[in-house]
């Protein structure tokens, strides 16, 4: 069938922010079917309230709205733009969503909008449990036996029909609380009658136990003729128990033989053909490890993070081929992309095996329970490419970022045989490296198995990597040895740590040898045909297949890694900008990631890909063979940055700022004699290695103060001490690994926090805008609102920051990107810090400004001048429209995460608010973030610390005025009493029966105003309040000044109309 | 112990044996199947043949009892990346190793699989040693490879007795040209009582069985290799029995009726093609396995007509015969390994003799 002309004008939706579940990945997706839709002349109008993506680019989409993904939000948009088709598959389960409320309210029916690639009756067939029940019993396939029940003898009568154990599913508890696995009929009783306590409604799923049954997933796809293919299917390491998104995956299954392979393969195809869908779907099933017996566990009728891991994994581009059926083409009218000459109906043959490790965001929350369940907890990903399960293992594991390159944990070690096996037993994200440190200890691969249920299988691998540890120790090197460790994914330096010799020897005895890395194509066909794409993974065989061409200008751009909090998607962002205007300026590009979910892994952004680890030795192998003319560190985030003395080392030119400028900004006592020099002010500060010296400068410089590592980004391990039992327990904590760079201490400076994104040239600088934080220093600015330009920031300060800034840059000889941290204390300006790179807040600065700053930057690094550029030098003109950037938590997702902002980076994402008007923007962010504002009669609980109660006053009082009703324990219900304030006391937890806690637990406040003290103990009122509101999803507002904006919007951003507004022709305007 | 791949082209890749240690010299061709290693080993239409796996981690469910599809194993030698020392799965009896060794057949691991699949497809199909012997004879090597054919290898894996495979709903005739077991099982799914014929059986006396359908099985070499079969099969056709015909057997009725067969450069040997059935524009993926081809242009549109292309490259990958209850496909309806998309055409070859 050919393309449906009827179609000329299509809505895209994208996924929102980025929040645990769902990523980076959406942004890949949507990214790639603006394009491929494009590519048909198609008009594209897309709607997502993330600033950060790439897809909201104007390049991608001919309308760009970031707005509020609601329905109120894009009904305007369809009524302002009117397009004929909806594509709602692309933009995760969000996407999907607000076009069924769309149908709902009968937006689509009222506008003549189709919704492309899937109907709302197949919507609801996958979506609706009775309606995919009813489905999946129709064709024969078979569900997990499951009943609801409100009481125990109907659980006990449904148990001894499907047989113990089960698992007990209380109805509307987070996390899975009062649930668990039942194995005899009194724990059924027990757990069952618990779980009927506390679910909300009395009701409890019971529901036939699968748990260590594998998971395999397909996916499939599928045209309007009903043709219908499965690209890929992955096997979880972790067996069913711990959701998909925090499993180990790998791709395609290897513990399968052909016949349970086919069965599933056959079952994904006729559950796709069943439910109607066009386009990518996900299905995963349940496999009996003993048996044929399966299970479906669910379906997803969109593309989804598993189909951006098997695009990235087959090079099958699923979200293209998605978007080409939608039009109306069918698989065999697409051309497969990858080999130029077949087509798209085919299924790719892999010729590798793929690894998928989830990246946790752990080492932010260390207070968050680490044990994995069916709540996803994953943050990002990585994935790694070898032809060995080990090496992509090893590969995967490096890629990480976590102090490991090595399936050893050094915590594991004290551990006794015991607690070893003790630890087995506990799910959680260290279960990988448990396993090793058990076969290290002599525990037999079937003991293990019998525990984690985990196949033999993979097991039997990581033995095979464990057993290669004792050889590197204790036999000679021969060549044969050091060959196999080396397709094992041993680093040099790990092989030489085991033999007690540096890394660089191992390197010279590999060198002569002859043992070298060689590049394989990821090509769809095994092979089988003559590739064009330029999608390459390292091996140790022998026939290398990427050739180094001999071309002048050859870059090579380091990506991000695995997106974690601190280091998002702004930074595929900003490395794929910098490849787009390399290749603009004429050179030749090759960029290294390790990240499936991300735009910059898709294979035809840059010349060439790369899919490896992001260490030195793994980019040292690619430099060997490429001899690149220059490297791009500035716009990978911290990882790639990192990197930049090894490039230096290995004779790479750094484009743009040096490895030198740097570490000038790094390096405490370099970047204090820079402010000596430029006669800028900055708090006092000192740097150190050991607790004794840290209580040294702080006593010098006075408590409180801000204690951190250097070279971190999202202020990472950032705390605020304000005695020396802090510092004791700071360094305590930071010093579990082994610190390369020492720990800053400052002064802490309460104050109005602002910060600068620049390029600078070396003697000019162009700063796009100054950015304003709502919360006052002392939150990460990652985690305040930002507003752009700045409302309370008077002229002349706005001057100071200009001209600081480029003194800052220049003696620093940035050349290229520069991010610098101010805060106005007492009326003066101080620098809080300098980053020369790119910065989280570039992607929404771009858009709204209209300056395209990473082109600029690009620009100087190859030496053009700012002066030369059309965009002025200086502070650039303020844009006529106000930008609100609101970040966005995942808490809900994260048991026992303290939800307190602080120093330290907590938000997952970020939604923006564009509008002429700044209280306007500030609600459209507001809503963005789906933040439930405040109204008359709201019902909002204040309880504070001793110093905010006086700021709290005015906040109360506009409350009251307003007909909110507030609610307070003792001690701020006393002190706003006093101040005149009319307010309701409520039980505080020791003083009983109905405490606060139980008030939150039966819905009774909308929102929560609390302050923590000192005291962040998980045994505070304060923490269990926090965690109680967080569960049953009511917002807490942990600082004054956004309860102060909160306020703010709701009054003063109220309008008849909140008019969209589209970025494409904003920037116009600004020109 | 060290082996030594040694290809046609002059290329050696070294590598460590597994199975069988003799010395064998067979055609190498590659397989891009990711699972079924089993299936392809025991798959008689692979005598004669070296099968390189594209895949590089071969083993790793193990060998049972119950997925072989026919009494032997008939591949001259297995090529891999890496084989899994022990085998998972609840129905692994044991490793692939100890499977090899059983059947005597030589196998190599530990060498570029990739690389040597690329020689294959750039330069097409070609003959190959594998031995461990550290000294051998270079030259007398080059000369065994050379000379090497695949011949007389319906006869090998063809039975030697006729065999009867109960059923109530159809009597079918099955002539075995070397069959994978699956084909019958298929029938016998489907209520088929099967008789199965060794491949030289005259075309009387199954006419004289007065069978409801004959299925006429795929199996190795090169179809013309089979002149006296051709000239059976030329009877079967001139009867009005249905005849459904599977790869061999689909290019064996072509030669029958006038039209010709030639090679691929490289095969077409996986789970994974793309194969459009004409009559309805619907794209199945096909498990498939052949090295010949019947060529496109030699087919007499008064006799048959295409109805199924290969959608990579074209090629012809079925035949409706005109004014005869025959249709025969290239490609492997069966499975086994393999994507079951076009099972159904064992339903139409039911349909084709309820008809009757």
């Amino acid at each position: 069938m050919p393309r449906n002309k009827n179609i000329k004008k299509v809505l895209v939706i994208g996924s929102g922010p980025i929040i645990i579940g769902q990523a980076a990945e959406f942004d890949y997706a949507g990214t790639q079917a603006c394009r491929s839709l494009r590519e048909e002349g198609i008009e594209v109008v897309l709607v997502n309230s993330n600033p950060a993506t790439i897809m909201t680019d104007k390049d991608i989409a001919d309308h760009v709205y970031i707005e509020p993904l609601n329905v109120a939000s894009v009904t305007q948009i369809i009524e302002m733009e009117r397009p004929d088709s909806i594509l709602p598959t692309l933009g995760g389960q969000t996407g999907l969503n607000l076009a069924m409320a769309l149908d709902e309210a009968g937006v689509l029916k009222k506008y003549n909008v189709k919704l492309l690639g899937c109907s709302a009756e197949s919507i609801r067939k996958a979506e609706d449990r009775q309606g995919f029940k009813d489905t999946m019993e129709s064709i024969g396939q078979p569900l997990v036996t499951s009943k609801v029940v409100r009481n125990v003898d109907d659980a006990l009568a449904f148990a001894d029909q499907i047989g113990l154990p089960v698992v007990v599913r209380p109805a509307y508890t987070l996390g899975g609380t009062g649930g668990g696995i039942a194995y005899t009929r009194a724990e059924l009783s027990e757990i069952c009658s618990n779980g009927l306590r506390l679910s909300r409604i009395g009701e409890v799923l019971i529901e036939r136990c699968i748990s260590g049954w594998k998971e395999i997933e397909y996916e499939v796809i599928r045209d309007g003729a009903g043709n219908v293919i499965t690209v890929c299917n992955m096997e979880n390491v972790d067996p069913v128990g711990v959701h998909t998104g925090d499993s180990i995956v790998v791709a395609p299954s290897q513990t399968l033989a052909d016949k349970e392979y086919q069965m599933l393969r056959t079952a994904a195809l006729n559950i796709i053909t069943a439910l109607g869908i066009e386009g990518g779907c996900n299905v995963q099933f349940a496999l009996k490890p003993d048996s044929f017996e399966y299970a479906v566990i669910e379906v997803n009728p969109r593309v989804s993070r598993s189909s951006a891991l098997a695009s990235k994994a087959t090079g099958y581009p699923i979200a293209k081929v998605t978007a080409k059926i939608a039009l109306g083409y069918t698989l065999d009218e697409i051309k497969n992309s990858v080999t130029g000459k077949t087509t798209a109906c085919f299924e790719p043959a892999l010729d590798y095996c793929v690894v998928k490790i989830p990246k946790w965001p752990f080492d932010k929350f260390i207070t968050a329970s680490h044990k994995l369940g069916t709540q996803m907890k994953a943050t990002g990903e990585v994935m790694a490419i070898d032809n060995s399960f080990q090496g992509a293992l090893m590969k995967a594991v490096r890629s990480l970022e976590q102090h490991v390159n090595s399936l050893g944990l050094p915590s594991l070690k004290p551990l006794t045989d015991e607690q070893i096996r003790g630890r087995l037993e506990l799910i959680d994200d260290q279960r990988l490296f448990v396993i090793a440190e058990a076969l290290r200890r002599g525990i037999a691969p079937e003991e293990i198995n019998a525990v984690t249920k985990i196949d033999l299988w993979f097991i039997d691998r990581i033995k095979d990597i464990v057993d290669m540890e004792e050889r590197i120790k204790k036999e000679p090197l021969t060549c044969d040895l050091l060959h196999l460790a080396k397709e094992y994914g041993f680093t040099d330096n790990y092989i030489g740590s085991l033999r007690g010799i540096p890394g660089t020897e191992v390197k010279a005895l590999r060198n002569q040898m002859n043992i070298h890395a060689s590049f394989k194509m990821v090509d769809t066909c095994a092979a089988e045909f003559d590739a064009e794409t330029p999608y390459y993974y390292s091996t140790y065989d022998d026939f290398s297949e990427s050739q180094c061409e001999d071309i002048p200008k050859k870059v090579l751009v380091l990506g991000s890694g695995p997106i974690r909090i601190g280091q998002g998607i702004e930074f595929d962002f900003c490395s794929v900008h910098s490849v787009w205007s390399l290749k603009k300026l004429g050179c030749y590009t090759i960029i290294v990631n390790n990240n499936p979910e991300t735009v910059s892994t898709d294979f035809d952004v840059a010349d060439k890909l790369y899919f490896e680890p992001l260490t030195a030795e793994d980019v040292q192998n690619i430099v060997e063979l490429e001899k690149p003319w220059g490297a791009v560190v500035q716009f990978g985030g911290q990882t790639a940055i990192k990197l930049t003395q090894a490039l230096t080392d290995m004779g790479v030119r750094i484009l743009g700022t040096d490895a030198e400028g740097v570490d000038a900004a790094e390096d405490r006592e370099k970047f204090d004699e820079i402010l000596r020099q430029t006669h800028i002010e900055k708090a006092e500060a000192g740097s150190c290695f050991t607790a004794e010296e840290a209580r040294e400068i702080a006593k010098r410089i006075g408590y409180p103060v801000l204690v951190r590592p250097s070279y971190v980004l999202g202020g990472q391990g950032m705390e605020i001490c304000y005695d020396d039992d802090d510092i004791n327990n700071y360094m305590g904590i930071i010093n579990m690994y082994s610190q390369e760079h020492p720990i800053l201490v400052d002064k802490y400076l309460m104050g109005q926090e602002l910060e600068i994104d620049a390029v600078c040239d070396g003697e000019d600088i162009l700063i796009p805008g100054i950015m304003e934080h709502i919360e006052r220093a002392g939150i990460h600015s990652g985690d305040s609102i930002s507003v752009y330009p700045p409302v309370k920031i008077s002229k002349e300060h706005q001057a100071v920051i200009a001209d600081y800034s480029k003194r800052l840059a220049t003696a620093l000889h940035v050349i290229g990107l520069v991010n610098i941290q101010f805060v106005i204390h007492e009326g003066k300006v101080y620098v809080i810090e300098v980053n020369p790179r790119s910065s989280r807040t570039i992607p929404y600065i771009s858009k709204v400004t209209g300056v395209p700053i990473i082109e600029l930057a690009t620009r100087v690094m190859l030496g053009e001048k700012l002066k030369d550029l059309g965009y002025g030098t200086g502070l650039y003109p303020e844009a006529e429209y106000y930008a609100v950037k609101m970040p966005v938590f995942s808490f809900s997702k994260l048991e026992d995460a303290d939800t307190t902002l602080g120093p330290q980076m907590k938000s997952t994402g970020e939604v923006l608010g564009i509008d002429k008007d700044f209280n306007q923007a500030l609600l459209k962010a507001f809503k963005g973030a789906n933040l439930e504002l405040p109204d008359k009669g709201s019902r909002i609980l204040i309880t504070v610390k001793d110093a905010d109660k006086p700021e709290i006053v005015p906040i109360a009082k506009e409350m009251e005025s307003l007909r909110m009703h507030i609610y307070c324990t003792h001690g701020t219900y006393e002190y706003l009493q006093n101040h005149g304030v009319r307010c309701e006391r409520v039980n505080s937890i020791r003083e009983g029966s109905p405490s606060v806690l139980d008030l939150i637990e039966i819905g009774m406040f909308d929102m929560i105003i609390n302050t923590p003290g000192k005291n962040r103990a998980h045994t505070t009122d304060g923490f269990k309040i926090r965690k109680a509101a967080t569960e049953r999803s009511i917002p807490v507002i942990t600082a004054i000044d956004t309860a102060k904006a909160i306020l703010r919007a709701r009054e003063k951003g109220r309008s008849p109309q909140l008019r969209a507004v589209d970025l494409t022709t904003i920037n116009q305007k600004v020109r | 112990m060290k082996a030594t791949l040694l290809l046609e082209n002059g290329m050696a890749f070294t590598g460590t044996s597994m199975g069988s240690t003799k010395t064998s010299v067979c055609e190498m061709v590659f397989n891009t199947s990711m699972v079924g290693y089993q299936e392809i080993l025991t798959d008689p239409s692979y005598a004669g043949q070296g099968i390189v796996m594209t895949y590089p981690l071969i083993g790793n469910y193990g060998v049972n009892s119950q997925d072989n599809q026919s009494r032997n194993a008939w591949a001259a030698a297995m090529i891999v990346r890496r084989q899994s020392s022990r085998g998972s799965n609840f129905r692994c009896e044991d490793t692939l190793d100890n499977f090899l060794k059983k059947y005597d057949i030589t196998g190599i691991c530990g060498v570029d699989t990739r690389a040597i699949t690329r020689i294959l497809r750039d330069q097409g199909t070609m003959n190959g040693m594998i031995t461990t012997e550290e000294n051998f004879d270079r030259d007398e090597a080059m000369r065994l490879i050379r000379a090497y054919q695949v011949t007389g290898t319906v006869e090998r894996t063809t039975r030697d007795h006729i065999q009867v495979y109960p059923g109530e709903r159809k009597r079918v005739a099955f002539l075995d040209l070397g069959a994978k077991e699956e084909m019958i099982r298929m029938l016998q799914k489907r209520g088929c009582c099967v008789t199965v014929y060794p491949a030289h059986t005259p075309a009387e006396t199954i006419l004289a069985g007065n069978y409801d359908g004959i299925m006429l099985s795929n199996g190795p070499g090169n179809p013309a290799d089979n002149p006296g079969i051709i000239a059976e099969i030329r009877r079967l056709y001139a009867s009005d029995i249905p005849i459904f015909a599977v790869c061999l057997g689909h290019q064996l009725m072509a030669l029958a009726t006038g039209a010709k067969t030639g090679k691929l450069k490289y095969g077409h040997r996986g789970a994974n093609h793309p194969v459009k059935d004409l009559a309805t524009g619907r794209v199945y993926i096909t498990s498939q396995n052949h090295g010949y081809m019947v060529e496109a242009d030699s087919v007499d549109p008064a006799i048959a007509e295409i109805s199924h292309v290969n959608v990579n490259d074209g090629t012809v990958e079925g035949l409706r015969y005109k004014k005869k209850k025959i249709f025969t496909v290239q490609f492997h309806p069966e499975a086994c390994p393999g994507p079951r998309d076009t099972e159904y055409l064992f339903n139409q070859f039911m349909e084709l003799m309820e008809e009757d």
